[in-house]
């Protein structure tokens, strides 16, 4: 049976937890179908670095239990979820698409993994990543790249590419990815599906393996913005385990969806349409735009010329943040080891052994820029242009509830086609600003560039503006229907 | 481009961050370090003097919870992942030089 046949594959989280918990089909059989269904064509996208296929009908089964006995099987009853392989499973490898990470089992599991579970979804597998997070195309995968399912030639982004592939094969109809520098929104933008990155705080980071810690945040891919904000709920919320863990960062969201865009202030960030946007993504931006003014929204222009210089705060900062949480992997307490005679040898011998080329990349530009003399001129000057970055974005707030910018400069480019790290750190220069202030961002699909791929539009909100952020989403999803 | 980084200058970060680099890698390493410091330059067209450094997005404090007994990991479940355990402990070779 071809996808198109199937009766399950193409309903959203939403339809399918319905059905499920109405009894229209079981979970096992959600399930099942997924299951068939990347198992005949992740050969070619390779999203997945581990199918949990057992545990996954095991917890299928689970949720039916409860549907027959009766009982509420939550807001996601039987919705198949794909997990970036950066998230803790308990017992199932987590590996960040490094060797030094290669057959690691967690003892725990992440919260956003209980939680998922405590709301009826059934997670299928680890998805594809950059190693560490660390790149905007998933070529960096110590376990080979994944594909962009819209065109296999392409990247699907990075770093969640694997997370965002999913999604937008039909793998799975929700996924969970990480966002340090733009890693959720990228991809979700080169693979036309929706990501978004929360307010730093907001979900969790209990059971994510570090990368940056000032900039990190879990957050969720879906086919729709309805999707995606069941899924930011069902995970959002205060949790002990994580003390950057806020009180009140999870609003209700979906029942504003329809609230409409009237009124709404939305400023088009003019600095981030012009040198490095490629043209036709930067007509969507305006013709984005233009869907919001015709849905009532009052939309205007701003400049905030301190954003472009985040790419390089954010190329000192969050190194810097990962020489210090790599350092972790040392060959003592999990993942690999190479044998040397002392342990200090050891050390080094395993780390060198272990990472790839652009996580040693990160972990020396990091190193240099705390280092002994180069502290002020590098991190220290870092932080300075990320309170800039904070305080311009406090001034184009006083003006507008949301911004909108591309996502990405381009569409999805070739497999292989960028080679030099800085070229392709330019990536993300319109996604790097909101992790700097730790604000609320995602990207939604809106239409195609000239090449026939789908071009993503981000909209930025201040800090726990997830609502007024969804609300434009929704305008402009209904824009595209 | 700048000598702004030097071969030496990147072989001593390298045994700081307790990394091996050949002379091939040391190469590369200092040209691509040094592009990315180089576009990082950038940020000297901002007025950075008077302003303060932002480390985090928020003001954050230390949090403790309650001092009650609670869970911890499985410690056989947490010894199981390691490469190599001696009894109830995690085993490395020797730490300063020589027979263990």
């Amino acid at each position: 049976m071809s996808d198109a046949d199937d009766p399950v594959i193409p309903l959203g989280a939403r339809s399918i937890a319905d059905a499920v918990a109405g009894g229209t089909f079981s979970a096992e059989q959600v399930v099942r179908a997924h299951l068939d269904g990347l198992e005949e064509r992740d050969a070619t996208v390779h999203a997945f670095l581990t199918v949990t296929a057992e545990r996954a009908l095991a917890d299928a089964e689970a949720v039916d239990a409860r549907v027959a006995a009766g009982v509420d099987p939550g807001p996601l009853a039987g919705v198949p979820v794909a997990l970036k392989d950066n998230l803790c499973t308990r017992g199932i490898e987590t590996t960040c698409a490094s060797k030094i990470l290669e057959g690691w089992k967690p003892p725990y599991d992440a919260t956003v993994v209980e939680r998922l579970r405590a709301a009826g979804a059934v997670t299928i597998g680890k998805a594809n990543m950059d190693e560490f997070a660390m790149g905007s195309s998933c070529e960096n995968s110590a376990f080979g790249p994944t594909r962009n399912p819209r065109e296999p030639s392409r990247v699907p982004g990075g770093s969640s590419g694997g997370s965002a592939a999913v999604v937008a094969a039909g793998f799975a109809p929700l996924a969970l990815g990480s966002d340090t520098g733009g890693s959720i929104r990228q991809p979700a933008a080169l693979c036309g599906v929706v990501g978004v990155k929360p307010t730093y705080g907001a979900v969790s980071r209990y059971g994510l393996v570090a990368f940056a810690s000032s900039l990190d945040q879990i957050g969720p891919f879906a086919g729709d913005v309805a999707d995606a904000a069941l899924l930011l709920e069902t995970i959002a919320g205060h949790d002990e385990r994580d003390s950057t863990s806020i009180p009140d960062g999870a609003p209700e969201i979906s029942i504003h969806l329809d609230d409409g865009v009237d009124g709404l202030r939305v400023g088009v960030v003019t600095d981030l349409l012009g040198d490095g946007i490629a043209g036709d993504v930067a007509a969507r931006v305006r013709a984005a735009a233009e869907a919001l003014s015709a849905a009532g929204a009052d939309v205007g222009e701003v400049e905030i010329p301190e954003l472009a210089y985040g790419l390089s705060a954010y190329y000192l900062i969050a190194p810097a943040e990962a020489s210090s949480n790599l350092a972790r992997f040392d060959g003592v307490r999990y993942g690999l080891r190479v044998d040397a005679p002392t342990t200090a040898e050891m050390m080094v011998a395993t780390r060198t052994a272990g990472f790839g080329p652009e996580v040693k990349r990160r972990i020396m530009l990091g190193t240099y820029a705390l280092s002994a003399g180069y502290y002020d001129a590098y991190y220290g000057k870092a932080l300075k242009v990320r309170t800039r970055i904070c305080r311009a974005f406090e001034r184009a707030y006083a003006d507008f509830d949301v911004l909108l910018t591309p996502t990405s400069p381009t569409t999805a480019f070739e497999l292989g086609a960028t080679t030099d790290p800085l070229a392709m750190y330019l990536n993300d220069v319109c996604t790097i600003p909101s992790n700097l202030a730790g604000h609320p961002a995602m990207s939604v699909p809106f239409g195609v560039g000239d090449n026939g791929l789908p071009v993503g539009v981000q909209i930025l909100a201040p800090a726990l503006g997830e609502v007024p952020m969804f609300r434009a989403a929704a305008a402009l999803e209904e824009a595209t229907r | 481009m700048t000598e702004r980084i030097t071969r030496d200058d990147v072989a001593h970060v390298a045994r700081l961050a307790n990394l091996a680099l050949d002379d091939d890698e040391l190469t590369t390493m200092t040209g691509q370090l040094a592009a990315v410091l180089d576009h990082a330059a950038d940020v000297e067209a901002l007025e950075l003097d008077g302003v303060e450094p932002t480390t985090h997005p928020l003001p954050l404090r230390n949090v403790w919870r309650e001092d009650v007994v609670g869970a911890t990991l499985d410690r056989d479940e947490v010894l199981a992942a390691a490469p190599a355990v001696d009894q109830d402990r995690f085993e490395v070779p020797a730490i300063l030089g020589g027979e263990p």
